[in-house]
């Protein structure tokens, strides 16, 4: 089992990520994958929503790669899987960029499934991101949402 | 006992600072002790870091409960609730 993290500016192609998953591995039953997208829209609370130019994302070098390396440790410990990738980008994006994808290979779709939605739910509360969003009504941080804490802790009973 | 302190996003826009060396006193030795001696210099700090705000902690790169003990040289970082993915 191999897990790669990639934290970049840079974008990513996701067929060709998915095909270099599989290459030479005959192994490999199931590939499932989760690609994070910025969007146009961001409604907050007491907010009808604002339309969002960019989204600058910081993060701590470092503790970054750490913590998803870390992750990725925890998901492979729980799932039988071939490979898993997490590749978290920064700096600025414009909606309908990419911003995370995450790929696991398995035998069968079970483990890659839920190792993928594992592997997100973690990394929304672990990993060390933050959100800048300029709108059309200036600039805020993202606020962190109470249901990703939620997402987070149905893994400490269901695994 | 030494340590560096980094301030991450909001956090830092609102303190104005990025990355500091701190000489911490002899009774400062977990995350929350230093957050509310660094609450001492007033102003921003009083603000920022109030008990009330959701500040969260890492110790050498690490996530840190409130109350984990620091070493000499240890790098110490605060940040708000993080909103990556």
């Amino acid at each position: 089992m191999a897990s790669v993290v990639r934290v970049q500016i840079e974008d990513f192609d996701v067929g060709a990520e998915l095909a270099a998953l599989r290459l030479g591995k005959p192994e490999v039953g199931a590939i499932a994958s989760f690609i994070g997208i910025v969007r146009d829209l961001n409604v907050v609370a007491g907010d009808a929503g604002s339309q969002v130019g960019s989204l600058t994302l910081e993060h701590y070098p470092g503790m970054t790669e750490r913590s998803l390396e870390a992750i990725c440790a925890d998901a492979s410990s729980r799932w039988s899987l071939i490979d898993l990738l997490l590749i978290h980008r920064h700096g600025t994006l414009r909606p309908t960029d990419q911003i995370v994808l995450v790929a696991a290979s398995s035998a069968h779709r079970g483990n890659a499934f839920d190792a993928c939605s594992f592997v997100m739910d973690y990394l929304k509360t672990q990993a060390p991101f933050w959100k800048k969003e300029t709108t059309d009504r200036g600039e805020r941080w993202v606020e962190a949402r109470d249901s990703d804490d939620v997402a987070a802790a149905r893994w400490k009973t269901e695994a | 006992m030494r340590v560096t302190v980094l301030y991450f996003a909001g956090l830092r826009e609102a303190l104005g600072v990025s990355r500091e060396s701190c000489e911490l006193p002899p009774e400062v030795a977990t995350p929350q002790q230093v957050r509310a001696w660094l609450r001492e210099r007033g102003g921003a700090w009083a603000t920022a870091l109030a008990e009330g705000r959701n500040v969260r902690a890492a110790v050498d790169q690490v996530m840190a409960s409130v109350d984990a003990p620091l070493r000499d040289g240890a790098e110490l970082a605060f940040f708000p609730p993080v909103t990556g993915g």
